[in-house]
């Protein structure tokens, strides 16, 4: 019989599988991988500053990204390259995350479970707020998923359509966002990229159309899901790197497969 | 019939002016060619015309119902994104297999089917692109640069295609090209621009006299011209234009 608190671990483990395996597409489509890293590391001054306000983790990186991702929309190729103004933004977040969460210590915050996730230790109340997040990241994509899928192609091919690729890539920023919202508490600010990216690009290797490869990418980072927390709890190993560490295998595995697309 | 007219157009992108009081329309199944200098606002005036960039000032007209077909400056499409060419035709709407198929075979290309966007050639992709602007009859082509990249007999091929088509589906075409002399033979007016417009006439189409056959090399079947501007004043390309 398994324990109820591995059935929530694994519940919260899909939940952001849904969701970083659609997001994860664009992210590799549009080269967004630094900019996750970047709102994934400032999500410690979030869950700092959340706790520190007396609210939840989840509201403070939320808000974190938030503002780093309007921020970043808005100063955007003004006076620095974008990936500038991402590593200042981030790596002052971070900093400031650390001391914050380290003067915390002990009292209300765990390092470890900031960087590596605490998946183990999510409740049922965190599970909602986790499900209701990937829900809403999976219905606002596809919802656009055209628009997104012609800005992605093309800004001009997509503004001859009357399709605003700025505010497009806004929608893509903002869900981003929520995502790494919703995953920090389950796989760790470090490794929160891990699961935007290797998936996906897992999925590429099997998939002929965006379409199929979201899917493929959202499979694999269920089954990831699943068969790291089984062998997590079989052999006690880490939870959030031993499924980061299934997904990397199945990769792995995909590259050995005949390219057929 | 005049389906898009421009009034005194212009174009800012923050302050800088890109274009300045164009005035020019296009008519019903005429074939239009914008020539100009890097700069020169060219693109600009494409995405006036699609309707994807908002004019500072002036008017734009467009007839009721106005459908556009459009054809993007070559698009860098990477391995990482999946798509065959059949899903790229259901860019942005979703068409019919029917539609889809219809359309690849007007521009000779049904074996494009199944293949990735990513892998195809130029001339592969162009003629892809061309598909997807053609499905639903536009009455407008309009093309940024079809022909960069491929070569003469490419190029020549390509615009014989565009005058097919022209003729087929009866639409007009307005295509950008980064060559301010060799042209597209088959365009009854060539326009060139730099922030304004300089001059505009027909090409000449010189294509059987010999030495121009050597210029152009053979296999081109007549679809290349030369347009010779009839303005000598020389332009710099870094301050706005006022004369």
């Amino acid at each position: 019989m398994l324990e109820e608190f591995i059935i929530r671990a694994t519940l919260a483990g899909l939940a952001v599988a849904l969701a970083t395996g659609v997001l994860g597409c664009f992210v590799i489509w549009r080269k967004m991988a630094y900019f996750g890293d970047a709102l994934s590391h400032a999500s410690i001054l979030g869950v700092a500053g959340g706790l520190a306000l007396g609210l939840s983790s989840f509201i403070g990186v939320l808000a974190i990204a938030v503002v780093i991702s309007i921020l970043l929309f808005v100063l955007d190729r003004r006076w620095y390259a974008t990936d500038t103004i991402l590593g200042v933004l981030s790596h002052s977040a971070l900093a400031f995350g650390l001391i914050a969460a380290n003067l915390m210590s002990g009292v209300r915050i765990s390092l470890e479970a900031l960087l590596f996730g605490d998946i183990l230790a999510v409740s049922w109340a965190d599970l909602w707020v986790i499900w209701g997040g990937a829900l809403a990241v999976v219905s606002v994509i596809s919802w656009r998923w055209s628009r997104l899928i012609a800005m992605t192609v093309g800004y001009d091919l997509a503004a001859s359509a009357g399709i605003n690729g700025r505010r497009e890539q806004l929608v893509l920023t903002l869900t981003l966002a929520l995502t790494i919202a919703i995953s920090v508490k389950v796989v760790g600010a470090l490794l929160v990229t891990a699961f935007l990216i290797i998936p996906a690009a897992t999925g590429r290797r099997l998939a002929s159309t965006p379409e199929s490869m979201a899917l493929a990418s959202v499979a694999v980072g269920a089954v990831s899901v699943i068969v790291g927390m089984a062998v997590s709890y079989e052999f006690d190993t880490l939870a959030g790197p031993t499924m980061v560490a299934s997904a990397a295998i199945l990769f792995a595995v995909a590259q050995v497969i005949p390219k057929r697309y | 019939m005049s389906l898009i007219t421009l009034q005194d157009v212009s174009v800012k992108y923050d302050a800088d002016p890109v274009l300045l009081n164009v005035n020019f329309s296009v008519n019903a199944g005429e074939i239009i060619t914008i020539v100009g200098p890097n700069g020169s606002g060219k693109s600009s005036l494409l995405h006036v015309l699609t309707g994807a960039l908002a004019q500072a000032g002036g008017d734009v007209i467009r007839s009721s119902g106005l459908k556009i077909g459009f054809v993007p400056q070559k698009l860098l499409v990477e391995n990482t994104f999946p798509m065959t060419v059949r899903r790229f035709l259901s860019l942005p709407a979703k068409v019919s297999d029917q539609a889809a198929k219809d359309a690849l075979d007007r521009v000779g290309s049904p074996e494009l089917w199944g293949r990735q966007v990513s892998e195809l050639s130029g001339g592969q992709f162009q003629r892809a692109m061309l598909a997807r602007a053609i499905i639903g009859r536009p009455d407008v082509l309009m093309l940024d640069e079809p022909t960069q990249g491929l070569d003469q007999p490419g190029s020549a091929a390509f615009y014989q295609l565009i005058a097919e088509l022209r003729d087929e589906i009866g639409c007009a075409v307005v295509m950008v090209s980064h060559d301010l002399h060799v042209v597209m033979s088959a365009s009854d007016r060539v326009i060139c621009l730099n922030g304004h417009i300089c001059c505009e006439g027909a090409p000449d189409v010189v294509s059987t006299a010999p030495e121009y056959r050597a210029l152009f090399g053979k296999g081109t079947k007549g679809a290349l011209a030369l347009y010779r501007h009839d303005h000598d004043h020389s332009h710099t390309h870094d301050h706005p234009h006022s004369h």
